[in-house]
């Protein structure tokens, strides 16, 4: 499962991040932001192209020895990363594209709602316990 | 230490149990001795009072400051309603009871209780408080009934806050009472900001009887708790004073002791029922309110709309995205009556003080609920609580069941969905079987039933693609969808109905199949058609496209023309002639029936023999142009035995001979019927048209048996009287028959496309599935890669 999950928004700035909290948190945060670069990078790659041709999961942007990051950028350019642990052989690629379908359509939840401003900080319940269930079962 | 907030009653009481332990007239410390006593009065474990008076600060400053006592008697209230002791929780929780002090342990208690009486002669009633308090419900209110005509030639007309200083009996329920009322008037004030949208609550306010409605508002889990409480200690048995008293003083209480026990007793069951249970009167407000946002009840509410509305009831946005998040059940971004109200309730809950649910509660699931229940006649008693306080367990209405009202209104609004459905479908007979067959089945097999028959018009199969997909979309539970799927299949039926008569009409060719179906054992196909309600459609499709190309024309046109211009040149040249004078007076009910394109089994069924005959007619003499070819073929048919001519054409011609020979020979039989005499030489000429020129001279000769070995001729011929048919815009029947033998090759045709198409799909399937193995060990191999180049 996810060690850290974020979401950015098209600014490149956080709307949500949470993450184990065994750890440092400063370490994950500081890894989201440097896989911006990455994402940036995969986006404007295809930039030529139109945005439905670009596909939304961009898989692996970068494994470090701990962990590996995946990204996922949606057509308004709001960005999903996770990081997972590198020990945690068993995830297939398959398995991390459902989560972020998942936070996808929980996204999509809350900006349904009319009370989201969008470039707030993320605050939704049920966000949150979707994210939760995505995340490593940490006591 | 946090800022306490006191309504006036609380100010007062307190002010007074202030004076009463400030023993050495101070005016600022209470004497610690007098108030650990008090304290101890209230009934409450030595733990707890230590507890609240650390909180209280008192143990930090080492006395007890007026503040500190305050805040120690609002910890005091909170401990005994049963609520856990927190700082925060003082201001938060609005309606709490006054903190009840036992009395008459001491007689300066007492003293300090006739203190907190205004009146003079309350001396006496004081041994009684503490008898009354501690005394069962049924003495408490034979102790009360006698002071209350004390109290009544009180004036109370000051305040209601003032009356119950006078019934010192009741004093700490009265208090408790008038905490009511007070904090009646700590939501009021609430709700009265948003202005306009919550007059309601503004009105109630106003009264006494408010104070009763309060009461009730605090059915929710904290007035449970305290329900709990209350009937734990003895004060509680009190209880049921408290709504006759808050009644309007005049109201004596004695009067209704029984009803406020009943009362009671019903608020405390339904509160234990369901907090979040939304009253008639509530529902019938929220219904109004979405009225004025939205005019139709089946509609929804946009979300920037309810976002303005909700807004005006000042909660926190976080609180509100909150309540949003909880209520729109389908995620939609609007909200539906039933999402509109749970979502009210909640604000209203929340404005109330009463923490948001983690999730939706079961009674605030969107359901339809009749509308009619909620027009029912609300008892006084609940509309009182209803414009005090939308939030209340109201006894009377509660259905006992709300899990069954919910499942019962679920079912409902689902039979109601598929009774809208099957109505529609019941419009027109032939779709509803197609409908079922619908619904079971999954796409692939609905397609196979339209398939064999279909010829295309995608207008049609587009709508039965509606129809299969209205058919699944049934079960969504959102009312808009549930709006349109009905409206869909009832516009393609409707379609399909006004189709079917259209073609019917427009082409006899959908007749004939129709009906020669019933007669033909060959037409088996068309016979599907009619008995397979999936076939109407199919049917039309049959019937929709224009008649086949001109392809059949030319073998019908062979032989046909050659012996209708036969017939025609043989018609004005010899009408004298037997055969022939017999053969214009039987021409002329053919073509009328066929022309009108009234299906009839038989008739349609002539239509085969028929075109020799219509051809025969002079009105259509001009619409044949085919007749020149037709006397090409003829001659040409002439030349070659038709058998051959027959052998030329398409193995479905031979069907189609092989049916139209069949409609020949009931042609021949309808012909007989007709006019015996006359059919006899009739069939003759019916078959004479197809017969080579020598040949007909001979049928007319044979009888109608012998004619039938000449089958392999009359196919031909029929084929030709197919396409003389098919020239006829009112006759095409005898293309019928040839399009019948080409829809069925095309059937089988289609019939195997399926096969295929869905064996692709499944080997795609399988493909898919390989190339996602493929790349999970991809992926695998990827990572014990790293470990490779260790």
């Amino acid at each position: 499962m996810a060690v850290c999950i974020a979401v950015i928004a098209k600014e490149n700035c956080p709307l949500y991040i949470r993450s184990v909290p065994t750890q440092g948190e400063l370490k994950f945060h500081y890894t989201v932001h440097t896989s911006l670069d990455v994402v940036e990078e995969k986006i404007s790659g295809v930039g030529k192209a139109l945005a439905d041709q670009r596909e939304l999961y961009l898989g692996l942007l970068y494994p470090t020895e701990d962990y590996k990051v995946y990204g996922y950028v949606t057509n308004s350019k709001v960005k999903f990363v996770i990081v997972v642990d590198s020990s945690n052989t068993s995830l297939r690629d398959n398995e991390i594209r459902s989560m972020f379908r998942k936070l996808h359509n929980s996204f999509t939840d809350v900006m349904c709602n009319p009370f989201y401003n969008p470039g707030d900080p993320i605050q939704s319940k049920a966000f949150d316990s979707i994210v939760s269930t995505m995340m490593v079962q940490a006591c | 230490m946090e800022s306490l907030t006191l309504s006036d009653v609380e100010q007062k009481y307190y002010s007074e149990l202030f004076l009463s332990c400030d023993v050495d007239n101070t005016k600022k410390v209470a004497s610690n001795g007098k108030v650990l006593d008090l304290f101890r009065a209230a009934q409450l474990s030595n733990e707890v009072v230590h507890q609240i008076t650390e909180l209280c600060g008192a143990t930090r400053l080492g006395h007890f400051g007026r503040s500190q006592f305050y805040i120690a008697l609002k910890l005091i209230a909170l401990a005994q309603s049963g609520l856990p002791l927190r700082v925060e929780s003082l201001n938060s929780v609005r309606d709490l009871p006054l903190p009840r002090f036992v009395m008459g342990k001491n007689e300066q208690e007492t003293r300090h209780a006739v203190m907190f009486a205004d009146t003079e002669n309350q001396g006496p009633y004081f041994p009684r408080p503490p008898g009354r308090v501690q005394a069962k419900k049924v003495s408490a209110h034979e102790m009360i009934q006698p002071c209350v005509p004390t109290v009544d030639p009180q004036p109370d007309t000051t305040s209601p806050v003032v009356s119950p200083h006078q019934s010192p009996p009741t004093s700490p329920h009265a208090w408790r009472k008038h905490k009511r009322q007070a904090s009646g008037g700590n939501v009021d004030r609430q709700p009265s900001v948003p202005g306009v949208v919550w007059p309601p609550f503004r009105e109630a306010q106003p009264g006494p009887v408010t104070g009763d409605g309060m009461w009730s508002a605090h059915s929710p889990p904290p007035v449970q708790e305290s329900w709990v409480s209350f009937t734990d200690t003895p004060p509680s048995s009190t209880l049921p004073m408290h709504p006759p008293s808050a009644q309007p003083e005049s109201t004596t209480v004695r009067t209704v002791p029984s009803a406020m026990t009943t009362n009671e007793i019903q608020r405390q069951i339904s509160g234990y029922d369901d907090p979040w249970k939304i009253t008639d009167e509530q529902r019938q407000y929220y219904i109004n309110q979405f009225k004025t946002i939205q005019a139709d009840l089946t509609g929804l509410i946009p979300g920037s709309a309810a976002k303005e509305f909700f807004t005006k009831s000042k909660l926190p946005i976080l609180e509100l995205s909150h309540i949003w998040e909880l209520s729109d059940f389908d995620k939609d971004g609007a909200l539906t009556l039933d999402e509109f109200c749970a979502a009210f309730h909640l604000v209203v809950a929340r404005k109330n003080g009463y923490d948001l649910p983690e999730k939706l509660p079961e009674s605030l699931m969107p359901k339809l609920i009749d509308l009619d229940d909620s027009a029912g006649v609300p008892e006084p008693a609940t509309e009182v609580d209803f414009s005090a306080s939308p939030v209340e367990v109201t006894p009377n209405k509660s259905p006992s069941m709300p899990s069954l009202n919910q499942n019962w209104s679920e079912l409902n609004q689902s039979n109601e969905q598929w009774e809208t459905f099957s109505e529609r479908s019941s419009s027109s007979q032939t779709l509803t079987q197609f409908d079922s067959n619908i619904a079971p089945a999954d796409p692939d097999t609905a397609i196979v039933h339209p398939v064999p028959i279909r010829m295309t018009p995608s207008k049609i199969h587009m709508q039965e693609m509606e129809l299969k997909r209205t058919g699944s979309d049934h079960t969504h539970p959102t009312s808009p969808l549930m709006a349109n799927p009905p409206e869909l299949s009832d516009e393609t039926k409707l379609a399909a109905t006004i189709k079917f008569p259209g073609t019917t009409v427009g082409d006899g060719y959908s007749s004939s199949d129709s009906f020669t179906s019933d007669q033909e054992p060959i037409s088996s196909a068309v016979n599907r058609q009619r008995s397979h309600s999936g076939t109407s459609p199919e049917g039309l499709k049959v019937v929709a496209p224009p008649p086949p190309p001109p392809r059949p024309h030319a073998s019908h046109s062979r032989s046909s023309s050659l012996d209708m211009n036969r017939n025609f040149a043989a018609v004005p040249a010899g009408p004298q002639q037997p055969g022939v004078v017999a053969f214009p007076p039987a021409v002329p009910p053919r073509p009328l029936p066929t022309q009108t394109s009234v299906p009839h089994g038989h008739r349609s069924v002539e239509g085969d023999g028929l075109p020799a005959h219509t051809s025969t007619s002079p009105h259509q003499m001009p619409e044949q142009p085919n007749f020149a070819d037709f006397s090409q073929f003829q001659a040409f048919a002439v030349d070659q035995p038709a058998d051959d001519g027959e052998n030329t054409s398409d193995s479905g011609q031979a069907e189609r001979c092989a049916e139209t020979t069949g409609t020949m020979k009931t042609a021949k039989n309808d012909i007989q019927s007709e006019e015996r005499n006359a059919t006899t030489v009739n069939s003759a000429k019916v078959s004479t048209p197809l017969a080579p020129p020598p040949k007909p001279v001979r049928r007319r000769l044979k009888s109608e048996d012998e004619l039938r070995p000449d089958v392999e001729d009359l196919p031909q011929k029929s084929n030709v009287i197919a396409t003389v048919l098919a020239t006829q815009p009112s006759i095409p029947r005898s293309i019928g028959k040839d399009k019948k033998a080409i829809q069925a090759s095309i059937r089988r045709n289609k019939e195997t496309n399926t096969v295929l198409a869905r064996l692709n799909s499944e080997l795609q399937q399988q493909l898919k599935d390989l190339l996602e193995e493929r790349i999970s060990l991809e992926v695998q191999l990827e990572q014990l890669r790293p470990f490779s180049h260790l």
